[in-house]
């Protein structure tokens, strides 16, 4: 009896010490970046133009590069994903076709972004002739992004009650009319946060941009120009060493937007779980 | 009439919407195999997978090298991460106060959003001088590697393996207590045994982001190519060998990485299939 009491003691404190070992870690990270990289953001240094390879000046166009690819990507992925999510929550019974389409998008969540990536590079820049570009990039990541769309998007979607759907049955609206006016409001919120989740990827994405949208440090003119993104832009200043305090200053940005972006996500699913409840 | 018409045609739109996840993951797979394969096919697949050497100036392509770089910084993520990732797992779902997970459990998620090449740096300017100082060695090396990617799976590994605590019936706990356990030995000899399967896949789950990562590690390995002979030595793994020569790699030199894409495909897909083989058993039972 005293040996479990004394284990339990033993237990508690372990598990504790990993939790508090986890929170440390991230603290100390993230402090670490702010504390390097929050000096160096100012006004200027978000919206004038790189000069001699970042060395000086601002990063205004890895801040128009992320956001345009970051947007195509978005855009092309969000009705394939939800698309996808409402065939599989309201068009279908589980079966064979189901099951497929499951796999496959359970495994385009699991590839490496250094594949999507090669992909992206043969099919987009290469076969398709677009070249390192936006567009390239973006097409790329759109890729990417699916799999997180489908599944919180689904999800999202099966949460709504049933009984909306059997209300507005009842009152001889179609199958249709019942998706588009009764299903989809009620799971926006939802919808929303696996958008803004998938935002947050994109932001942080690094390999498989390099690869497909290049490194241009120019401000890109149109979808098909190369662009550097944010991410991209750390990597070259931290690891050539080329400018530590333009580099902990993207840095620092990175991480305050993936910040206010899981605070957005969080509030939209919070709400979307008390309105759920009710 | 039109309204039978809209009907039939939002099914068929949804429809075709679904199959784009298939037809994406069926692209993806054609181009690096077509690409790829030529060079496997040319070099041999015992000689590409088995060869020591990589020196593409001269068109040798052997990845053993990158292989044993890749299974051995992964293995130690899973050390590093695994153990403390199960233990934040239980902490979650078993003993943390209620104020105290409703921070943690955004913050593991931040850990998820947080730039791959932040972390990378970060092991940079901590990790590696922390090993170059006290162990000995270059610093950058399998040990460095494993302690970044280790950190990076924590929350693949806690969310998953938390869900999988939390989906367990109520009564499971409350019979083990019942009975006359402590805390602990209902965890241990009731909920983690039940919660095995989603425990199982969660490691697995978080050994193919850690065999996957690129850009941490390249800034963390030292990317030689030669085989270790101790945790303290630099590695190249088979992502930081295609993310390192892609910039400047051509003709049969570029092949190559694209075969070795495929198989660090041919892996991810195992474990992947891994994965999802095991939460469905345990949802049929």
């Amino acid at each position: 009896m005293k040996k479990a009491r004394r284990r339990e003691k033993l237990a508690r404190a372990v598990i504790w010490g990993a939790a508090l070992l986890v929170m440390g870690v991230l603290l100390f990270i993230i402090a670490h970046v702010l504390i390097k990289g929050l000096p160096v953001l100012s006004w200027e240094f978000l919206t004038a133009p790189a000069r001699d390879m970042g060395r000086a000046g601002g990063i205004a166009s890895t801040i128009v590069g992320t956001l345009l690819l970051t947007a195509v990507a978005v855009a092309i992925a969000i009705p394939f994903g939800v698309g996808t999510a409402f065939y599989l929550a309201e068009y279908t019974k589980e079966g064979a076709v189901t099951r497929i389409i499951r796999f496959s998008a359970e495994s385009l969540a699991g590839i490496p972004s250094i594949v999507y990536g090669l992909f992206g590079f043969l099919f987009f820049v290469v076969y398709l002739k677009m070249g390192w570009s936006i567009l390239s990039g973006g097409l790329t990541l759109a890729f990417m992004i699916l799999p997180t769309l489908v599944r919180t998007a689904e999800e999202a979607i099966r949460t709504v009650p049933r009984s909306y759907r059997e209300v507005s049955f009842s009152l001889g609206a179609t199958k249709w009319q019942t998706i588009a006016r009764a299903v989809f409001p009620s799971a926006l919120r939802g919808i929303a946060n696996g958008i803004i989740l998938s935002v947050g990827r994109c932001i942080a994405e690094t390999a498989a941009v390099i690869l497909t949208a290049g490194s241009a440090l120019r401000m890109p003119a149109s979808l098909f120009s190369s662009a550097r993104t944010m991410a991209v832009h750390f990597y070259t200043l931290a690891y050539e060493g080329i400018s530590m305090p333009n580099a902990y200053g993207t840095a620092a940005l990175l991480v305050l937007l993936i910040f206010l972006i899981n605070v957005v996500a969080n509030a939209l699913v919070n709400r979307f779980v008390a309105k759920g409840n009710k | 009439m039109m309204k039978t018409f809209r009907e039939k045609l939002s099914g068929r739109v949804f429809f075709a919407l679904a199959v784009s996840s298939i037809a994406a993951l069926a692209l993806i797979t054609l181009f690096i195999l077509v690409k790829g394969l030529p060079v496997i096919r040319s070099v041999g697949l015992f000689k590409f997978i088995f060869g020591m050497r990589w020196a593409p100036g001269r068109g040798e392509f052997g990845i053993f090298p990158m292989i044993v770089g890749s299974v051995s910084v992964t293995l130690g993520a899973a050390l590093a991460g695994v153990p403390v990732g199960i233990c934040c797992a239980i902490f979650l779902a078993e003993f943390a106060p209620a104020p105290l997970r409703n921070i943690f459990r955004p913050a593991i998620q931040l850990l998820a959003g947080i730039p791959s090449v932040v972390y990378g740096f970060w092991g940079l300017l901590f990790v590696v001088p922390l090993i170059r100082d006290h162990l000995g060695g270059p610093g950058l090396s399998i040990l460095a590697g494993s302690v970044i990617l280790g950190i990076m799976i924590l929350p693949t590994v806690i969310s998953i393996s938390e869900v999988s605590l939390l989906a367990l019936p109520r009564q499971y706990k409350e019979g083990a207590l019942a009975l006359g356990m402590t805390h602990w030995q209902a965890i241990k000899s009731v909920l983690l045994p039940a919660s095995k399967s989603g425990i199982v896949a969660a490691v697995i789950l978080g050994l193919g982001r850690a065999i996957g990562e690129t850009m941490a590690v390249i800034m963390v390995l030292g990317n030689a190519v030669a085989l270790p002979h101790s945790i303290l030595d630099p590695v190249r793994t088979l992502t930081t060998n295609i993310g390192i020569e892609m910039g400047y790699a051509a003709g049969e030199h570029q092949q190559a990485l694209f075969a070795t894409g495929i198989v660090l495909f041919v892996i991810i897909m195992l474990l992947n299939s891994a994965a999802q083989f095991i939460t469905r058993e345990k949802k049929h039972k």
